[in-house]
């Protein structure tokens, strides 16, 4: 019964310097931000239906997305490769096939007509010095501007992927890989790095990526992180809240919002796991056999000591 | 030289050669344990065991790890990580044994300060253990540095800066000690040989000394009980195993021992698996970045106490008290001046003294990890006077402690 005391107390003291140091400290240490589960609530709600086809013949024609977006499904290449243009705009533009599945349809809407107000960079462009984000907003096509973006985003849902067949390369390539590189991935800010039989060959994909950076050094203030190991040095929670809006965490980060879906910020999350938490399965498998034998180890020692102090007592 | 004759079997041979039999007898049958302990006696076997599991990860991780400044963190993070079979257990295992090792060395020597047993003959153990208290920190603290990401290269930088001792602005010695203006490849290097070779020999070297310490005045018991081991050997080989005071090291006292290390290992192999992030602080997850200072520096939760009580003061008056701080516990047998040996509960103030210690060291680990700001930085400061105030105060109420 005493050793049970004395269990007792260590154990409280423990658990009090446990909870101290980790779950207390912590929570004054960083801000807590609640999820808003990707709702988007500042931005207007949608109040048209739009019309694939009309909306097809905006973004061919008067929309002009196709001027700078490539849109590989319809067979519509990019205007200009990565590095061009990223010195053009500072970042390469998306490719259009899978947004409507990716991105939320709210923001799309939001985007088409004001793009540094969907994305909160609007702190980074002074009209008044006439600075313009490179993305020009819709002004409208001569009718109703709201049912012509509808229309547009409408199109775009109608041509991407089913929302449950988004992969978490294809989330995150297109919401997150042009800014940021995972090395651990191969994956760089122009696609992934190739195996190459020739140095001269590798060289020169280097070379690219390095101007790339450059221009999306100048156009951001600075190199985007690394993301390979973020799953591991901000965790799940704080990548998702993230996300969903820079600016809680960073007051006047150049970073978009980028206006994911839900379920499209679980594919990059995993993602992140994939690159940073790779072997989260083995863990977890590996643990539960591990945990067994153990246990019947200290069972086998609880029997031992039985019998030994039998005869000591 | 000594007459050898014909072996009559292997352990003859060996026996005639090593004194095989002798040595068992001295190191585990015949080497006598009180009866009276309870589970608290069983933390020297759990180190032992977990000192082993980072000396067997350790060698593993020694395998891949790359102590260079451009290749140190993808050496851990990718190439352990994600490459090798298994490579992320065995960093795991290391980095929570390196974790759980100082809450056992703390409740082991706890357990040595309650009970009494740095006193009447056991003062070496004592020093000896705090030695290894101090090994086992420059151990962890090396280890720390050698993932390169941005915890190390900042707690780096903070702990090596305390040298320069405040006004003394010793930065030649601090220079000295990075083999560089700040931490950069010279500095990894020679962390990397302190803790791969150097602390490891200081601390096997310590480790034999802390057992051989214990040798003469034997093991404490729980009720402070002062026992003729010679008296109740006897009486335990004539047979009487139930009315005698001590025990065999083998297998009575390691059975006892081992059943608690098998609970112990339950419980660390479920933070291994399952709750490892209290081990494996998340900033030191991005690479070191001498450019971007984070947010909050602060070292891991074992040095918090001693961390906690450099900060609340200026720069000299804090490494004054840092100082203090590290040395003191060795000091220990000294200033208690009361002539018991018995568990605190039977000891007047030291009781409460004891206790006021605890809770005392707890606050300022609790203090240590908080952005020093507002009532935390005064608690802080409260606590580190009290600190030093306890300790003033021991002497004296040790030494008028009455006999028991």
């Amino acid at each position: 019964m005493k050793e049970l005391l004395i269990l007792a107390i260590v154990t409280v003291f423990s658990l009090i310097v446990y909870y101290l140091v980790e779950p207390f400290a912590h929570s004054q240490m960083h801000k807590h931000v609640e999820s808003e589960h990707f709702a988007y609530a500042d931005l207007p709600a949608l109040t048209k239906t739009g019309d694939a086809s009309r909306g097809k013949e905006l973004v061919m024609g008067a929309g002009a997305c196709v001027g700078c977006h490539s849109i590989d499904v319809e067979g519509m290449g990019a205007p200009m490769d990565a590095v061009s243009s990223a010195a053009a705009y500072g970042v390469n533009p998306p490719d259009l096939s899978n947004a409507g599945a990716i991105y939320d349809a709210k923001f799309l809407n939001a985007l088409i007509k004001n793009p540094a107000h969907a994305l909160m960079v609007e702190h980074k462009f002074d009209v008044n010095k006439g600075e313009m984000h490179p993305m020009i907003p819709f002004y409208g096509a001569g009718g109703d501007i709201d049912q012509e973006v509808a229309d547009m985003v409408t199109y775009l849902q109608s041509i991407a992927v089913k929302k449950d067949e988004v992969t978490p390369e294809m989330a995150f390539e297109n919401a997150c890989g042009r800014c940021h590189s995972v090395k651990y991935e191969k994956w760089t800010q122009i696609g992934t790095k190739p195996a190459f039989k020739h140095k001269k060959d590798e060289l020169a994909f280097d070379i690219k990526v390095l101007e790339y950076q450059d221009s999306l050094r100048s156009y951001m203030g600075t190199l985007p992180p690394d993301l390979s190991m973020y799953i591991r040095s901000r965790g799940e929670h704080y990548i998702s809240t993230f996300i969903e809006n820079p600016q809680t965490y960073l007051e006047g980060t150049s970073m978009p919002r980028v206006g994911v879906t839900a379920g499209t910020a679980e594919k990059v999350i995993e993602y992140l796991e994939d690159s940073g938490d790779t072997k989260r399965h083995e863990r977890e498998e590996t643990g539960k056999y591990v945990m067994i034998y153990i246990i019947i180890f200290a069972i086998f020692g609880l029997l031992w000591k039985k019998q030994v102090w039998r005869d000591l007592h | 030289m000594a007459h050898f004759t014909k072996a009559t079997s292997i352990k003859d041979w060996l026996n005639q050669r090593l004194a095989i039999e002798k040595v068992e007898k001295v190191l585990a049958s015949e080497y006598w344990i009180p009866k009276n302990i309870n589970f608290l006696w069983a933390m020297g076997m759990i180190l032992v065991v977990t000192f082993a599991l980072l000396l067997v990860s350790g060698i593993f991780l020694l395998m891949y790890y790359q102590p260079n400044v451009d290749l140190a963190f993808d050496s851990v993070n990718y190439t352990i990580m994600r490459e090798v079979d298994f490579g992320w257990l065995w960093r795991h295992v290391h980095g929570v044994a390196a974790s759980v090792v100082f809450l056992i060395i703390y409740i082991h020597m706890f357990t040595g300060i309650y009970y009494g047993s740095y006193k009447k003959g056991r003062e070496m153990i004592w020093i000896s253990g705090m030695l290894l208290f101090v090994a086992f920190s420059a151990e962890a603290f090396s280890g720390y540095m050698l993932p390169w990401g941005q915890m190390s290269y900042w707690a780096g930088m903070v702990i090596t800066n305390l040298f320069a001792g405040g006004s003394l602005h010793a930065d030649g010695l601090v220079e000295w000690i990075r083999g560089d203006y700040v931490p950069a490849q010279a500095f990894l290097n020679r962390f990397f040989m302190l803790h791969v070779l150097l602390i490891p020999l200081a601390i096997i070297g310590l480790i034999g000394l802390h057992f051989g310490a214990l040798r003469i005045p034997h093991v404490n018991n729980q009720d402070g009980e002062e026992i003729d081991f010679d008296e109740e050997s006897k009486k335990y080989l004539a047979g009487d195993k139930a009315g005698s005071k001590v025990i065999r090291f083998a297998n009575d006292f390691m059975a006892k021992d081992m059943m608690v290390v098998g609970f112990f290992l339950v419980f660390f192999f479920y933070l291994v698996f399952y709750h490892y992030g209290f081990a494996m602080d998340p900033v030191n997850f991005d690479p070191a970045d001498g450019l971007k200072t984070p947010a909050h520096i602060y070292p891991e939760w074992y040095f918090l106490w001693s961390y906690e009580i450099l900060r609340p003061f200026s720069t000299d008056i804090g490494l004054m008290a840092f100082a203090f701080a590290q040395v003191i516990f060795v000091a220990l047998p000294f200033l208690d001046r009361s002539p018991n040996a018995i568990p605190a509960s039977r000891r007047g103030l030291f009781k409460y003294w004891f206790w006021a210690m605890l809770v005392d060291i707890i606050v300022l680990t609790a203090m240590g990890k908080l952005p020093p700001a507002g009532i935390f930085s005064t608690i802080g400061l409260v606590s580190a006077l009290v600190f030093i105030g306890l300790w003033i105060a021991l002497p004296f109420i040790t030494y008028f402690e009455k006999k028991v």
